[in-house]
Order: structure tokens, then C-alpha cells, then sequence
């Protein structure tokens, strides 16, 4: 048997079933495995005692016949996600030492099925960024390097710490969140499966909040099944969030059959965009003939708002986290400056704000400040919400037409070296969101799975979008892109 | 459309962030960068759309008039930087 | 049902040193929701709790905490609506105000600018039998209260205690109809009356839970008038917001004070600034709150953690079915259908219980007999024990038994005072206490005629100088009503008395 840590949760869920292993034993493993990776950075809080405790709750559970979805599965969990007792502070300096007094009704609804928490995990600050540089606890490190070179590449973000722990098999899964690509690029930088449901679909209560109508969570996977295994544990209805669908939660692992034939394929004109690498290209020529293969219909549509996405987004993201992070003040939890001789309320406020917040979450709340003060409000936000009206009737218009699911590119590349993008202006960063944001700004399920390698030997993945609450539908196309594609390089280990 | 250091200054100090002067200058050249990409936006022809509201539309969920919650002070204050007699405390705010 | 129609008040000019001005004034009451939990938590709404204990996480703004809405401070406040006569809107919408402060844990109110969920509507301010001031209400939405921030417990820190942070509150904007100190606390007064016979908010003022923003401009004679027409406030003077004020004569002391010192700069040739002011009671001024810093920016948009909040035309005609009688109507009718004055229907139906009692004690009786013994008598002893009407140890019905034994010359006018007056100490039955006491008027002219006739056999004397001077004959009935024990009917004493003397 391999190492238990290298197991996905179908393989390790079927084996503890059968009685041939134990949650501790995979806990324990997985346990091993981040000890001796710290150097990738991935977990930032390790909490080895509730993990065990699950863990044997777990077999007891198993033994007893009585096995939820995730029953003994060991995972990790991305900072965001408040955890009772356990840190919980977005990868920023201004939650040092906040333990939540409350469980997120995704970690909740986890820990329900069964789930092991195994620690959480590193991410960009407040979920901000896509190369998990922006973090308070230091980079996250891509298990992966390129080819005969030992440049530390960055694992993605916002949900790299994620990422970086399912590639390097820290952990069975991981959970994430996306507000603009956040699940979808880093699995793709790190050759794994992320999958940002329809929005509506997770609860957003007790998440660290960014941007609140882009928001969702979903999970990290080694594999399309996993995927299904893990969404269908993590979604439910929450009375306690508004926006939270009032729908049944299907059992998607039941639903995958790998069947596409009379499915139709969008390809989106508008996403070959100038400048895009060869292999970029080819590798989503080649998802694209692997779908005709497996039997779908591939038909090119326009989605001509697309370039707009990430401006819209832009604004509309910065605007609402410039608002959701007022809340840190220093008054009712976190970090509060130490003030001189003198200082008021307000300097306790500025203070407070500048010593707890990187660089780029003080740029974004700053820059959606400015969008939202008084003259520029409809020049900027409200121009952008009706933007995005367009750009989610694009889409609404290629589903009516007949279109079952969109296949893009994931990423304009594969990983790149930290630090490499940190010189460049901020925009330039922005830009690595290209693909993954209409998908936010429309609410709809989209996936990445890995499909091919750079010239480097880097993965490389395709994004798969799907209709409203159709994730079935979706997991369903990319389970069948998932075994054309084959895909199964693990990154050589080096740490 | 360009923003200059005293701009940047007045957005600082509406956002509470503690922005020394010798940053403005990059500060303000940081939102030109972003606005400026922001500002394609104007490209798109959006006369008689109406701006989303909710990404999903559905029926804003109501909760009843009913207390289930609170009588927990403690762990409202359990965090706090600085607790005192049940209350949250802050340097004095004059008024 | 009685439409009662009004003359509008003559507007009150104020001698400025160089002209006479008149004052314009608009409120915008925050009156708390009366509901069992806050806006958007289950937490309590209850007062004077233990700090920080009517707090859930998402009042504490938590990270990760989301709002949703309690649908029964939707429901009073599209009944607030509907008993100010205003529109509904089937859709609106809830925006983040956004402004730092330590009792504002979010960093923003959740409050209602693009879409508030109600539209205009008017209140009738009366002013005097027959007077009355129509003033137009622009809009009422819905928001959260915020925390407070206690100053003088510490000398170099301030306590916040949440437990107020998302209490529901109506916004209620009027028009700047309103036109002098006067006006302004009656508009306070009746839209009290108003919300407490709704039942949406309990009007206590010492509490906090009406509480007033008042807008005061000055303009010449004859501006006002020209805003009316066009709609242009260029018209007015410029306003200054008076904030938070809780008590009727603060509003009526900061708004005469603020119209002299507005009058003082326009004639002094200065110009007012249009500015947050505070009210001082120590001084009775008002005082500039601009704070140290910049105008505020509040940067509403929509909350992207609630959608937008439609409700159905058929829920609001059931809360339209529901809406009980108003002061209007109600004083209406009690001056129609049961013949009372102005001024008393206006006393009974000041506080919707008292409209309650009285009209339990009235009920198939005499209501102005009635009306009398409840504003008069029962008010009066109520007051002498500083008693309020929910204690007073007399009944509707032990009111309505008085005024029935009076209707029926059971008891004289006098003899019910006494009863009264057993029945407030004793609680007992009115019927019963006169029975018991034996305290039922004498109108048997038998008995009354053998008593008279044995006063004057006994008094030959007295006759005599009756039969000189008819006035003494009051000694007679004196002593007739002596000998009865005060039972006998005054009347009919009195004609028999000057009967049997001859007079």
C-alpha cells in the first residue's frame, strides 16, 4: 500500500470501510508528512490534538456502522475559515491570536461528516492575491519546481497554502475559497482539482469575509471524484446566511458517471486573449478534442463582456472589502497598535489598521474607499455592477443557446518563481485572474482540473464552467476531461 | 481621470490606515495604476442596464422575532485587546 | 366616520432687530421597533441589560458574521407606515453606511438610503380645536441603532456596550413643514401617540427609544411659501442639524435658541454654516459638533450580504387589515358618537388605554358623564397618588356602575363622590357599596313628606320666619337631608319643603 498521506478521500474512504486501515493510522501519516514539509509553509496553525481526537472518534464511528460522507478523512483548512477555539486570522498580523468563539458552517458541516481537521492552512492575506505572497505568515511554497531548477515557485492563491498541501500529500483535501479564481488557480498551478460551486451553495457563515457577493468556498482535491465527495459535505442550506440557497444538496459522488456524449462544449472566442502562450493554447486544443472524443459537441460562443471582468471585478471586490474589513479596529478582538502619549481614538484606528494590514490589502480597502466616496460612486461602482449584469447575461445567453459547460484556460501560465511578480505593478498580478473571474462576477460553478505540463514540467490545468447549480452536470464533464487527459505526474519530493 | 498625493491622503485617512507622507507619492501612483485599468470600464455601453443586486436571485430569507441568542459576554469579550468591567475599552473618545 | 376639518396655525414670526423671521423646521425621529430581538440577530432588545450580555457575535461584528433580517421589524414598520397614511415599497433595500466610530462595530450601519420601505405620508399636528398643521412625511426606513459609548467611567478611556448595537430603529424624515418650538414637540407628541396606538414603538424618550433630529433654518415672511410652490429649497435659509435630542422641552429650548442665533448672524450680515449641532441643557444652546475631522463621507452602497427585500402586496393589505383605530379617527368619533368636546375626546385619546377605558366604562352609558367622572375625578385622585391609569384601582365598569346610579337618581352627584371614593380605596363594587352603606337616594316622596313634617312640627319657630323670609327655607331641606343621612333626593325635598310651608 502507498503511503497512507498520498491517498485521495474515495481510496482512503473505501479502505477504512473495508476495515483495511484506520483514521488514526491516515491522521497519523498525514500528521508525518506535515512535520517534515514545513518548509512549504502550508500549515500555519498544526493542531495535531483535535485531529487525533477526531480521528478516534472517527474509527469508533466507523466500527460502529455509522459513517458520515467524510467519516475518519484526514484535512486541511484554509485560515479563512473560522474554526472554534483554533486561530483563525486570514494570514493577517491584525487577527494575531483571535480564536473564534464559533465554528463555520462549512468546517461545521465538515467536522459533522466525519472530517479530521488537521490544522489550517496558509492563504493570502484576508484573500487577497494569487500568489499566497501577501501572507502574514510568509510565503506558501508549490511542491512542484520547474525541471532541473530549484526556484521556489509559488503555489497560487489566494488558497495557496491549500494547494501546496494537497499536491505534496499533507493531507487527503483541502478546503478553499474563491472570490476571483482563488480555489481554481492554485489547484491548477499545483496539478489538483478545485472546483467554486455555484454562489449560494456554501454557506458564507463564519468565513473571514472578502468580497461578500463573490465569496464562496469549495474544496481541494487530488481528483474529480474527491471533489464531488467533499462539495457534497460542504454545501447547505444556512438559515443564518442570506444568501445561501434554499435548495437540496445532491449527492454528486452518485452522479458521475464520465458519460458527456450529447453534451455541448462552449468554447468562449474571447478568452484567446492577446498574448497567450503556445502551450496555453494547445493544452485547451487538446481539452477540447478530448471533450469531442468523450462524445461531446463543441460549438464556439462569444462571451463579449469578458474583457470588462476584471476591471469590473476591481472595483466591485475592493469596494465591498473595503467596507467588511472596517470591522478591524482593534477594539473587540485582534491586534491593537500601541499608542504614544496622547493618541486618540483615531490614531488608535490608523495605527492599528497600517500595522495590522499588508501592503496589498491596504491598497485594495484604500482603492475600494476611494470607489465608493461621494461623487465616484456611480462613475465607478455602480458602472461595475451593471458591467457585471452584462457579463452574467453573456453567459445566461450562451446556456440558453444550448451550451452545457464552458472550457477556458485556468491560467495565462504555470507557476511562477515568488517574488517574481512582486516587482511588477500591481495590475500586472491582476491580470493572472483572467480567466477564473467572470465566473465570480456571474455566480456560477466553475472547475479546474489538470490536463497536460509545461515545457518546464509544471502542470497545467483547464477550467470548466457550468449552468446554476448544475455542479453535478459540471463534475460530471470534468470527470470525463479528468480520464482523457490522465493526468497523474506528483511532484518529485524535495523538501 | 489622476489622483494626486493629497487625494491619496484624504482616501487614507477615510479608510483609518496610518499612510506616512514620504508613501503618499507611491500610494498615488499605485491607484493611478489600478484606476486607470479600471477605467476601461467606461468603454462598455451600460445605458438602461440595471446594476445586479444579487448574483442569485432568490427571496431575502427573514428569521422570527425570537431571542436565541446573546447572554454570552464573555465570549463577546474573550478576544478584546483591552476588557474592562464588561465593557470593551478605547482611548477616550471626545466628543 | 367624521372627516374633522382644520384651518392650518398661523405661522409665528420672531422680531429679528431688523425684520421679522419665521422658522422652518424638519425632523427626522428615530423611534426604536418594538420587537423581542434586534434587526438582524436574535439577541435582545431588552433595556438595561448587564453590559455586552444582549450581544450575539453577529451585534459584536465577528469576523465571518452575517446578517438576517427579523421579518417582524419589516412588519412594524410597514404598519408605521399605513397609520402615517404613506406609500409601502414593495421593494427596497439595505445599504452599508460606513463611518468609523467604537460603538459602530462593523464599521457601518446597515440602513436604508437608495430604497427605503416606506414613501410619503402626512401627520395632522393639531394646534388648537379646529387648528391643525398637516405635516408631510418624506419617507421611513429602516436601520441599525449602534452601541454606546460610556465617556466618565474611566479619565482616559471610554467603554463601549453593545448591547444596543442592532436594535431596530425607524427612521421617520419629515418634510420641513413644521414652523415653530411649538409644532415641534406637538409633531413629536402626535407621532408618539401614533406609534403607540400601532403598537410599533413604545415612545419612551427617557430611554432613548424616540429620539429626534431637528432641522432649524430661518427664512423671511413669505420664503416659505415659495419652497412650497417650487420645491426649491434655495427658498429657505440654511439648516443646522440638531442631533439626538430625547426630551420634548430640549427640542422646544434648542429650537428657540437656534432661531435667535441664526437670526443674530443673517442680520449681523454673516451667513449660517450648514452644520451638526448639539444642545447643552446646563446652557440651553446649542453648540457646533464639527469634529477635529474631515466631512464625513459615508460611502453608502448596497449590503452585498442581504438581497433585496420584497414583500407582497397581499402581506401588506393584511397588516392593513390589522391596523387598529387611530387618534384621529378615534377622536372623531368619540366627539360624534359620543357627544364629547373637543377637548376631552383630545384628553382620552391621548394614550390609546385611556381611549380603552373609557370607552369600556362608556359602553351603551352616558359618554360625556362618563368622560367627566374619568378626566375629572378618577384623573384627579390618580394624579394626587402619582398613580398612572394601567394601576388605577378602579374599573371601566366600576366608572360605568357610577355613572348608571347617577343616571337613575340613585345616588346624587355628591353621594357619587363618596362612592367614588370607596370604591378607589376598597376596590369595591360602586352597585355593592351603595347597597351595603345604604346610601341610595330617597326619592319615595312618602318618606320624605313624614320627614319633613316632623321638622317642622318640631321647629314652629323657624317656620315662622321662613314664611317671612323664603330663603330660610334652605334650613328646612338641611335638615330634611340631615335627617336621611344625605339620601334624599335634593329635589324633591326642596319642593316639598316649600309646599308644606306654603311658599
Amino acid at each position: 500500500m502507498a503511503d497512507l498521506n498520498t491517498l485521495g478521500l474515495a481510496e482512503a474512504r473505501d479502505l477504512l470501510r473495508k476495515g483495511e486501515t484506520t483514521s488514526v493510522e491516515l491522521t497519523e501519516a498525514c500528521l508525518k508528512a506535515i512535520d517534515a514539509a514545513d518548509v512549504l509553509n502550508a500549515f500555519v496553525h498544526k493542531t495535531p490534538e483535535i485531529a487525533m481526537e477526531r480521528a478516534r472518534a472517527a474509527d469508533a464511528r466507523l466500527q460502529a456502522g455509522d459513517a458520515p460522507a467524510m467519516c475518519g478523512l484526514p484535512i486541511g483548512m484554509k485560515d479563512l475559515f473560522c474554526t472554534e477555539g483554533v486561530p483563525s486570522q486570514a494570514a493577517s498580523r491584525i487577527l494575531d491570536g483571535f480564536r473564534p468563539e464559533y465554528e463555520s458552517t462549512v468546517s461545521a458541516n465538515l467536522r459533522d461528516a466525519g472530517a479530521v481537521m488537521l490544522g489550517k492552512l496558509n492563504m493570502d492575506e484576508f484573500a487577497m492575491g494569487s500568489s499566497n505572497e501577501t501572507s502574514a505568515y510568509g510565503n506558501a511554497i508549490n511542491p512542484w519546481r520547474r525541471d532541473g531548477d530549484d526556484t521556489a515557485l509559488t503555489p497560487g492563491g489566494s488558497s495557496g497554502g491549500s494547494a501546496a498541501a494537497v499536491a505534496a500529500d499533507l493531507c487527503l483535501a483541502a478546503t478553499g475559497t474563491d472570490t476571483g479564481g482563488s480555489i481554481r488557480q492554485p489547484a491548477a498551478l499545483t496539478g489538483t482539482v478545485g472546483i467554486k460551486p455555484t454562489y449560494g451553495r456554501c454557506s458564507r457563515w463564519g468565513i473571514i469575509a472578502f468580497a461578500s457577493s463573490l465569496d464562496q468556498a469549495g474544496p481541494m482535491t487530488k481528483s474529480v471524484r474527491d471533489a464531488a465527495i467533499m462539495l457534497g459535505a460542504m454545501c447547505s442550506h444556512d438559515p443564518k446566511d442570506s444568501t445561501s440557497a434554499d435548495l437540496a444538496v445532491p449527492d454528486f459522488e452518485s452522479l458521475l458517471s464520465g458519460d458527456i456524449r450529447g453534451k455541448t462544449i462552449g468554447i468562449p472566442r474571447e478568452y484567446r486573449v492577446e498574448g497567450m502562450p503556445a502551450e496555453i493554447e494547445k493544452l485547451w486544443n487538446d481539452g477540447t478534442e478530448m471533450l469531442k472524443a468523450a462524445g461531446a459537441k463543441v460549438v464556439d460562443i462569444s462571451l463579449p463582456h469578458t474583457k470588462y471582468a476584471l476591471p469590473a471585478y476591481y472595483v466591485i471586490a475592493p469596494a465591498e472589502a473595503s467596507s467588511n474589513l472596517a470591522r478591524y479596529d482593534g477594539v473587540r478582538y485582534g491586534h491593537r497598535a500601541k499608542l504614544a502619549q496622547g493618541d486618540g481614538i483615531t490614531e488608535m484606528y490608523e495605527k492599528t489598521r497600517a500595522e495590522g494590514f499588508g501592503d496589498e490589502v491596504q491598497r485594495r480597502v484604500m482603492v475600494g474607499t476611494y470607489v465608493l466616496s461621494a461623487g465616484f460612486y456611480d462613475a465607478y461602482y455602480n458602472r461595475a455592477r451593471k458591467v457585471r449584469t452584462l457579463i452574467k447575461r453573456d453567459f445566461e445567453q450562451a446556456f440558453a443557446a444550448g451550451v452545457d459547460a464552458i472550457l477556458t484556460p485556468a491560467t495565462p501560465s504555470a507557476a511562477f518563481g515568488l517574488g517574481e511578480m512582486t516587482e511588477a505593478d500591481p495590475v500586472q498580478m491582476y491580470l493572472l485572474d483572467v480567466f477564473t473571474v467572470t465566473v465570480n462576477l456571474a455566480g456560477l460553478p466553475g472547475i479546474t482540473v489538470p490536463t497536460g505540463r509545461d515545457a518546464q514540467g509544471l502542470p497545467l490545468g483547464l477550467q470548466l464552467i457550468g449552468r446554476p447549480w448544475e455542479e453535478a452536470d459540471l463534475l460530471n464533464t470534468a470527470l470525463a476531461l479528468e480520464s482523457a487527459a490522465g493526468f497523474v505526474a506528483k511532484p518529485a519530493r524535495w523538501w | 481621470m489622476s489622483i494626486d498625493e493629497s487625494t491619496a491622503a484624504r482616501v487614507a485617512k477615510l479608510a483609518r490606515i496610518r499612510v506616512e507622507p514620504e508613501a503618499l507619492p507611491e500610494l498615488a501612483e499605485d491607484f493611478n495604476r489600478i484606476l486607470g485599468f479600471i477605467e476601461q470600464l467606461n468603454e462598455v455601453d451600460v445605458e438602461g442596464v440595471e446594476p445586479m443586486t444579487s448574483v442569485t436571485p432568490m427571496r431575502l430569507k427573514r428569521r422570527e422575532d425570537q431571542v436565541d441568542d446573546g447572554g454570552h459576554a464573555a465570549q463577546v469579550l474573550s478576544n478584546a485587546p483591552d476588557a474592562r468591567e464588561g465593557f470593551f475599552a478605547v482611548p477616550k473618545v471626545v466628543e | 366616520m367624521l372627516d374633522l376639518t382644520y384651518e392650518a396655525p398661523k405661522v409665528k414670526t420672531i422680531a429679528g432687530a431688523k425684520h421679522d423671521w419665521e422658522l422652518v423646521i424638519g425632523m427626522e425621529v428615530h423611534a426604536q421597533v418594538s420587537s423581542r430581538a434586534k434587526l438582524f440577530s436574535s439577541a435582545s432588545t431588552k433595556f438595561g441589560a448587564e453590559p455586552n450580555s444582549n450581544v450575539s457575535f453577529v451585534d459584536a461584528a465577528m469576523p465571518g458574521m452575517l446578517p438576517v433580517i427579523n421579518e417582524f421589524c419589516v412588519d412594524q414598520a410597514v404598519r408605521t407606515g399605513l397609520g402615517l397614511k404613506a406609500a409601502i415599497n414593495l421593494n427596497s433595500a439595505f445599504d452599508r453606511k460606513n463611518y468609523f466610530y467604537p460603538d459602530q462595530p462593523a464599521g457601518y450601519q446597515i440602513s436604508q438610503l437608495y430604497h427605503p420601505i416606506v414613501g410619503e405620508g402626512e401627520v395632522l399636528v393639531e394646534m388648537g380645536e379646529g387648528i391643525a398643521r398637516r405635516v408631510r412625511i418624506e419617507r421611513i426606513h429602516l436601520e441599525q441603532d449602534a452601541g454606546k459609548s460610556i465617556h466618565d467611567m474611566d479619565p482616559t478611556m471610554s467603554f463601549v456596550d453593545l448591547n444596543r448595537a442592532g436594535v431596530a430603529l425607524m427612521e421617520i424624515v419629515s418634510r420641513p413643514d413644521i414652523r415653530g418650538a411649538d409644532e415641534a414637540a406637538a409633531y413629536i407628541t402626535k407621532l408618539r401617540q401614533i406609534l403607540r396606538y400601532l403598537g410599533t414603538c413604545d415612545g419612551n424618550m427617557q430611554n432613548g427609544n424616540l429620539r429626534a433630529d431637528v432641522n432649524v433654518s430661518v427664512c423671511l415672511p413669505g420664503q416659505y411659501e415659495k419652497y412650497l410652490e417650487s420645491g426649491d429649497f434655495s427658498h429657505l435659509g440654511t439648516r443646522c442639524e440638531i442631533k439626538n435630542m430625547n426630551s420634548m422641552r430640549f427640542i422646544q429650548q434648542a429650537i428657540d435658541y437656534e432661531a435667535r442665533r441664526q437670526i443674530a448672524i443673517v442680520e449681523g450680515g454673516g451667513t449660517v454654516d450648514q452644520e451638526t449641532r448639539g444642545f447643552d441643557p446646563d446652557t440651553g444652546e446649542t453648540r457646533t459638533q464639527r469634529s477635529k475631522e474631515e466631512a464625513h463621507d459615508y460611502r453608502y452602497f448596497p449590503d452585498p450580504d442581504l438581497l433585496p427585500l420584497e414583500i407582497e402586496q397581499a402581506w401588506v393589505d393584511d397588516i392593513a387589515a390589522s391596523l387598529p383605530e387611530l387618534p384621529d379617527e378615534k377622536k372623531a368619533r368619540f366627539m360624534t358618537g359620543f357627544g364629547l368636546s373637543d377637548y376631552d375626546a383630545s384628553v382620552l385619546t391621548a394614550e390609546v388605554e385611556a381611549a380603552g377605558y373609557f370607552e369600556q366604562a362608556a359602553e351603551g352609558r352616558d359618554g360625556k358623564l362618563a368622560a367627566n367622572w374619568i378626566i375629572n375625578e378618577l384623573y384627579g385622585r390618580l394624579k394626587k397618588d402619582e398613580t398612572q391609569l394601567a394601576d388605577s384601582p378602579v374599573s371601566p365598569a366600576q366608572i360605568g356602575q357610577i355613572v348608571d346610579l347617577i343616571k337613575s337618581d340613585a345616588i346624587s352627584g355628591k353621594i357619587a363622590k363618596d362612592v367614588f371614593e370607596i370604591c378607589y380605596t376598597s376596590g369595591r363594587d360602586p352597585e355593592e357599596i351603595v347597597e351595603t352603606e345604604g346610601m341610595k337616594q330617597v326619592t319615595d316622596t312618602g318618606a320624605i313628606e313624614t320627614a319633613v313634617d316632623e321638622i317642622i312640627a318640631a321647629n314652629p319657630a323657624q317656620v315662622e320666619k321662613a314664611k317671612q323670609n323664603p330663603k330660610l327655607a334652605g334650613w328646612f331641606v338641611g335638615q330634611v337631608m340631615k335627617a336621611t343621612g344625605g339620601k334624599a333626593n335634593p329635589k324633591a325635598v326642596n319642593d316639598i319643603v316649600s309646599a308644606k310651608l306654603g311658599l
